[in-house]
């Protein structure tokens, strides 16, 4: 997530962070190097110059520099920044308490509104909300049976019109089913188009003037480059957006047009999605995100995913064992499941602190790799994955022949065991102790 | 099937026409003066705002301030920076079809543009009275197959599919069965969006070129990549993994008719030495037009 833009700005954070005094030299140095690394990762042209000219601002104002270490000013400087640029403050999509909320969704063609539309109405319907979808893409051959589709999948309900050719039409039909079902929240899926298409855009005008909706929201692609400020200041300019959602981060897309799109309509980003299975829908935390593109980690994400995906009981029977260090292979096997639940493994690992740098180095993860790893703990006896110590030869080699697998690959996973036990335990004294890391550890 | 669309000027030009001064008249106006470093600072601005890419920008200014030492008409100036840029471009990509059947994987990121591609594609190929077949490799994304479906009928171009969840490289199998039987002389598949990260799912796509490659021993193969002219610097990483998983024959630049330019093409073709194609100008079935490095280069230079 992010990656591009977090490698670089990783790489200058950690070059001034240790110095002990930063010349004016020094400063102007990184600053080229910070506008350098976020034109590198799509963020426009006009927003960093306006960026490095803030952080330029900002530390020059600063007097405490001689006295603080003034590398992690410089840091420290970027990355309120960035949370700026990010947006500042989180926020939280409005509802309407009663009547039917309305959530209109916008964007160019492919930037996975329709995919978008059933993840939000899931995420509405898992908060105890009755949402109603509604086909208003009746341009795209297959769209109202695309959301048909993922619809059921979210357990959803989609209104549409077949044969219908008019979106506002069948949006304020949609409205009326869903007073007289008592749908407390209406998520419109809109069809693409392009920003210079007059009529359609036009169109877009009158749908929101019909619906009146509480919450329109901008759908961004996390690939998209220099251009996108420009078409976001058009729908902007034919419509109130009200905020944006990222879509596609689970690539190593760089965002930072998307980043840039908040500062130049002024609107914050309610949520991305990062994965293609429906529930990857995360909100959005402009500081936790800067921290991730810092490469500090984001200890805080990484808890609430673990605490959706395992239950309080097991999750405290886990703390417990972690802190005693009787954290056995069946243990990991089951962690393993949860982890696995929480999302992918490459995601997870860019979340907590200091990760950022293991995979520039190029650590990968292969999901496969996951499955052969349970395939070894399952060929192993309740004693082996209580006690690995007592895994000799002769046993690692029935482990291997049970599993489909070389003895090699049984030595490295009694060895990356080892290390996750150093890992998880390192994670846990962060998340009780200070939160996330103030700078990645070096 | 290479060659010249009558009127491809012109619909470019279309396509274009809502973008204000180009970078010609600017050049024009800064050469009122002299060209100083304020042009090529502009020059490299205007590059990196249509995606070019910071290193690729510097590399182009450079070369141009070599190069047009002792140039003093606009005229001049303008070639040499349109004949930098086309020498990037390399030369456009041409569809290989014979001997029949043809294979066509088509390949690419989600919502790049695939699915609308083949159907211009397939309609192309259809008025030249080629017997076109398509599969329905997307067996992932809700509705791709009954999509591909419905542009089929449209252009004429029957369809093999298999159920939604189906092995991909199963349907390609099938399909390539169907494409001798049935006399086909192009194959297009169309094979679900992923993002080159997901290592299960570009090995996903290795199989089903290679269940291709052995199923048509004979066949000729193109494997094009489907770019979206939004796409920023990723773009670069997109195409390299592709073409490292199953090496692109060439490139199609998808949605020129919004105002973004698609200059990461350049960053493209010159790293890779991966041919463009075709690009897509609208929604329209006639909308997929060859690739023309030159009227690309002056596309690329107006300014946004």
């Amino acid at each position: 997530m992010f990656e591009g833009l977090q490698q670089r700005l990783g790489e200058i954070v950690r070059k001034v962070t240790g110095r002990g005094a930063l010349s004016a030299d020094d400063v102007d140095a990184t600053l080229r190097e910070v506008r350098l690394a976020l034109l590198e990762a799509d963020v426009n042209f006009k927003v960093a110059r306006d960026f490095v000219a803030r952080v330029r601002s900002a530390a020059v104002g600063q007097q405490v520099w001689k006295h603080l270490s003034p590398g992690h000013q410089v840091v420290k400087t970027v990355h309120e920044e960035l949370v700026r640029l990010l947006g500042g403050e989180a926020r939280e999509l409005r509802v309407a308490p009663h009547r039917p909320s309305i959530i209109l969704l916008v964007g160019l063609n492919g930037v996975g509104k329709t995919t978008t539309a059933a993840k939000l109405a899931g995420h509405l319907r898992r908060r105890g909300r009755a949402p109603l979808l509604v086909a208003t893409d009746l341009q795209r051959p297959a769209a109202v049976t695309q959301l048909e589709v993922v619809g059921a999948q979210v357990g959803v309900p989609v209104f549409s019109a077949p044969g219908a050719t008019d979106p506002v039409a069948v949006a304020r039909a949609a409205l009326a089913r869903a007073e007289s079902e008592g749908h407390d929240v209406v998520v419109v899926d809109s069809a693409g188009r392009q920003h210079v298409d007059e009529p359609l855009m036009a169109e877009l005008s009158a749908m929101h003037a019909a619906l009146a909706p509480q919450e329109t929201l901008l759908v961004l692609d996390a690939m998209a480059g220099q251009d996108a400020v420009t078409s976001a200041e058009q729908f902007a300019a034919r419509l109130p957006i009200d905020g944006l959602i990222l879509t596609k981060l689970d690539g190593d897309a760089r965002g930072g047009a998307a980043l840039s799109v908040v500062s130049a309509i002024g609107r914050p980003i309610l949520f991305v999605g990062v994965g293609e299975r429906l529930d990857a829908l995360e909100a959005f935390h402009p500081d936790r995100m800067a921290s991730r593109i810092l490469g500090m980690g984001d200890v805080l994400t990484l808890i609430e995913r673990a605490q959706e995906a395992t239950s309080a009981a097991s999750a405290a029977e886990t703390e417990r064992k972690l802190r005693r260090a009787q954290f056995t292979l069946s243990d990991f096997l089951e962690q393993l499941r949860q982890v696995r639940q929480m999302g992918p493994l490459d995601q997870l690992l860019d979340m907590i602190p200091g990760f950022a740098k293991a995979r520039q180095a190029g650590l990968t993860v292969d999901e496969k790799q996951l499955r052969r790893i349970e395939a070894m703990i399952q060929s192993m006896t309740p004693q082996e994955r209580a006690t690995p110590s007592i895994i000799d030869g002769s046993r690692r080699r029935r482990i291997a022949r049970g599993s489909g697998v070389t003895v090699q690959e049984v030595n490295r996973l009694l060895k990356q065991f080892e290390e996750a036990r150093r890992l998880l335990r390192h994670v846990d004294e962060h998340a009780r102790g200070r939160g996330p890391l103030p700078f990645p550890p070096r | 099937m290479a060659g010249e669309a009558p009127g491809w000027l012109g619909r470019l030009h279309n396509a274009l026409s809502r973008t204000r001064a180009t970078l010609a008249a600017r050049v024009d106006a800064l050469l009122a003066g002299p060209i100083d470093e304020a042009f090529f600072t502009e020059l490299e601005e205007t590059l990196v705002q249509a995606d070019v890419g910071v290193p690729l920008s510097g590399a182009i200014t450079q070369q141009l301030r070599e190069r047009s030492r002792g140039l003093s008409s606009p005229d001049a100036v303008r070639s040499t920076l349109a004949e930098i840029i086309g020498e990037m471009l390399g030369t456009p990509g041409v569809l290989h079809l014979d001997p029949p059947p043809a294979v066509i994987l088509i390949l690419g990121a989600n919502g790049s543009g695939k699915t609308t591609t083949i159907a211009k594609l397939a309609h192309r190929l259809r008025q030249e009275d080629r017997r076109v077949l398509l599969a329905a490799g997307d067996t992932f994304r809700a509705a791709a197959i009954e999509q591909l479906e419905i542009w089929g009928g449209r252009v004429g171009a029957p369809v093999i599919r298999h159920q939604a969840g189906a092995d991909p490289a199963a349907v390609v199998f099938d399909a390539a069965q169907a494409a001798v039987a049935r006399g086909a002389d192009v194959l297009i598949v169309d094979t679900a969006g992923r993002l080159h990260t997901k290592v299960n799912l570009m090995e996903e796509l290795k199989k089903v070129n290679r269940v291709v490659t052995r199923a048509l021993p004979a066949a000729p193969v193109e494997r094009l990549l489907v770019l979206d002219a939004t796409t920023g610097q990723n773009g670069l990483a997109q195409a390299k993994h592709f073409h490292d998983a199953v090496g692109l024959t060439g490139l199609v630049l998808t949605k020129l008719d919004g105002t973004a330019k698609g200059g990461i093409v350049v960053a493209v073709a010159q790293t890779l030495r991966v041919p463009i194609t075709f690009i897509g100008t609208g929604e329209g079935l006639d909308d997929l037009q060859p690739f023309h490095a030159a009227a690309f280069a002056e596309a690329l230079l107006a300014a946004s």
